[in-house]
């Protein structure tokens, strides 16, 4: 089985199979929402993985490029005309020139330097959307216009749903092509050392920046998504407590692994929906339940399981 | 020029109550290469919990005083049920854990206390001190005055007892600390109630200044994180420099620039000096080691 989910075809399909699988098991239209919000999650949550599971540099402002991908959906359509798929499009190239621009310097910080520089930066993006109101409605948000695919207005719980898995298994596959590539290898080999990872050749900066500016398209597109799927965009989703939430996903369900990413994802946004009948006593339970996971799973959710079930076969 | 000196007046004084957040980061830091974001609510304890012991009779002298303590007692179970049990996990994972300690202890206060807005009477009146033109609020003294106490209060223990001392030892090599007799446990839970405490006193001391409610504490956590990585992670100097930078950086940039981007300024300095300085402004330059 270890073999198996190594081949580079086998986790994106694994997650096809539980997207087609779910699909059977969804009692109402609230269901598909909640799934559709966890296949978004999942996407952002992977492309983070790959920066910090694979590369081991952490980024507490991924959500900023979250919300740049979302307020592309929401401001370009109305003031400019452009189609929202080319919004997308347009988000996600703004995304990788700011990352780039940005990650060159920032990615030359180590441990915790980059982790204040990375939260810096996101609360940077987040202010800038929340205090520009002219263009992004300022802290109460704007009205998003519905996607419409040749004369087809794409509306509805389970189209989205079906939408957003299809996105996440895309997404999926091109984490583990990337994972397995020239690239993957060289971003692992500078997880390890960097010191040794350049000796062996490997452009360090170039790697780092590559990766970094691919997980950022990851969340800009999952910001998108998740904006037409919502018909409406507030800056929360640009700000410190969900970048904060993403890293928590990839740890939570494991660094360096994409079905963790997507366990992660559904654990982080079930949770909360679970608990909206203890409302008073909420907060203190996710935290609580972030705490007991982490203490006891120390390397996430699927990497432990794997590790048990590896280790209850070898004896 | 009144202006300038009002605008240094109140950004020193937030920047006291930063500087000793990025101390308590700093001390649990050094002792246990823990990054604790649950610092804030150390001080939306402090705060609280003497607001709500006055509200219910409590002679305020001894509302401080308990408030210290159960924020001391928070710090204390903080250490042993979740960082201990945690010994050897990754960075982020411990960053996770107490990220999730800061959610349950805000649940928790909004559960015990509410989700209200509070503040304190001044402890000394609300008569304004005229100095050059500025208007100097008594509690900011006792906010500057205090954070000057905790400094020096600190440095002596670090420096002429043998605690401080074995804190010290600790902080530079943990195993060279435990091989001498240290025992690092101790140490690194003393690090958890010393931070609490002072996260606690800090809470105390501004909260006729800014008020307190159950959520300050992830904000204040930010500022003194940056703060703490501005003077240079580890260095208590750093973490006091640090803090009142960051503090008159927001004063002046509201004053003069933007009030609406008063936290972004703050952040865009640290940028520019983490860029320029990788290692913050007294942090060493990292060698790594092959």
């Amino acid at each position: 089985m270890g073999k198996l989910l190594s081949h580079r075809l086998a986790v994106p399909l694994v997650i096809a199979l539980l997207v087609v699988a779910l699909s059977f098991a969804m009692p109402s239209n609230f269901y598909y929402r909640v799934a559709a919000l966890v296949w978004i999650s999942a996407l952002a949550v992977i492309g983070l993985n790959l920066l910090m599971g694979y590369a081991g540099q952490v980024s507490l402002g991924h959500a900023g490029f979250f919300g740049i991908g979302a307020y592309a959906v929401a401001v370009l359509p109305p003031q400019f005309g452009l189609h929202p798929l080319l919004a997308v499009l347009a988000g996600a190239v703004a995304t990788a020139a700011i990352a780039f621009l940005v990650g060159r310097p920032i990615l030359r910080l180590k441990g915790h330097y980059l982790a204040v520089a990375t939260l810096g930066f996101g609360i940077l993006i987040a202010m800038t959307i929340s205090n520009e109101a002219w263009l992004t409605g300022g802290p109460d948000g704007m009205p998003v216009e519905r996607l419409t695919l040749f004369g087809w207005r794409v509306r509805g719980a389970d189209t989205w749903y079906w939408i957003s898995g299809g996105l996440l298994v895309i997404g999926a596959w091109i984490a583990c092509n990337l994972v397995a590539s020239p690239t993957g290898r060289a971003l692992r080999a500078l997880h390890d050392s960097e010191v040794a990872a350049r000796v062996a050749g490997i452009d360090v900066a170039r790697a780092k920046l590559t990766v970094f500016v691919i997980s950022a398209v990851y969340a800009s597109v999952a910001g998108s998504t998740l904006a037409l799927v919502n018909g409406f965009v507030t800056p929360d989703k640009a700000n410190f407590l969900h970048s904060i939430e993403l890293v928590t996903m990839v740890v939570l369900g494991g660094m360096g692994s994409i079905l963790g990413s997507v366990a992660g994802a559904a654990i982080l946004v079930v949770l909360p929906q679970a608990l909206t009948g203890f409302h008073d006593y909420e907060h203190m339970i996710l935290g609580l339940i972030m705490m007991v996971i982490m203490i006891v799973l120390r390397a996430g959710i699927v990497p432990s399981i794997a590790a048990f079930f590896q280790g209850r076969r070898n004896k | 020029m009144p202006e300038l000196l009002q605008f240094c007046v109140s950004g020193l004084t937030v920047g006291a109550v930063y500087a000793l957040v990025a101390l308590g980061f700093t001390i649990i830091y050094n002792a246990s290469d823990v990054v604790n974001f649950a610092q804030g609510e150390f001080v939306m304890i402090g705060g609280m919990t003497t607001v709500f012991a006055t509200a219910a009779g409590v002679p305020l002298p001894l509302a401080v005083i308990g408030a210290i303590l159960v924020a001391m007692v928070v710090g204390l179970l903080l250490h042993r049920l979740a960082i201990e049990p945690a010994r050897g996990a990754s960075p982020v994972t411990l960053i996770i854990i107490t990220i999730g300690a800061s959610i349950f202890l805000r649940g928790l206060a909004q559960v015990v206390f509410d989700k209200q807005f509070h503040s304190l009477p001044a402890f000394s009146g609300d008569t304004p001190i005229r100095f050059g033109g500025a208007a100097i609020l008594p509690q900011s003294f006792w906010v500057l005055g205090g954070a000057a106490v905790i400094v020096v209060l600190l440095w002596a223990f670090f420096n002429r007892t043998l605690i401080g001392k074995a804190v010290l030892a600790t902080a530079a090599n943990r195993l060279a600390a435990r091989l001498v007799g240290i025992n690092t446990s101790f140490v690194m839970g003393l690090s958890f109630v010393m931070s609490a405490a002072i996260g606690a006193i800090a809470g105390i001391l501004v909260t006729p200044i800014t008020l307190t409610s159950y959520d300050v504490g992830m904000l204040l956590a930010l500022k003194g994180f940056a703060a703490a990585m501005l003077g240079g992670m580890g260095n208590p100097l750093g973490a006091v420099v640090g803090g009142l930078a960051v503090g008159l950086l927001e004063a002046l940039g509201a004053g003069y620039i933007s009030s609406t981007y008063k936290d972004a300024i703050a952040f865009i300095v640290i940028l520019v000096v983490l860029f320029a300085m990788p290692g913050g402004l007294f942090g060493k330059a990292s060698v790594e080691r092959v």
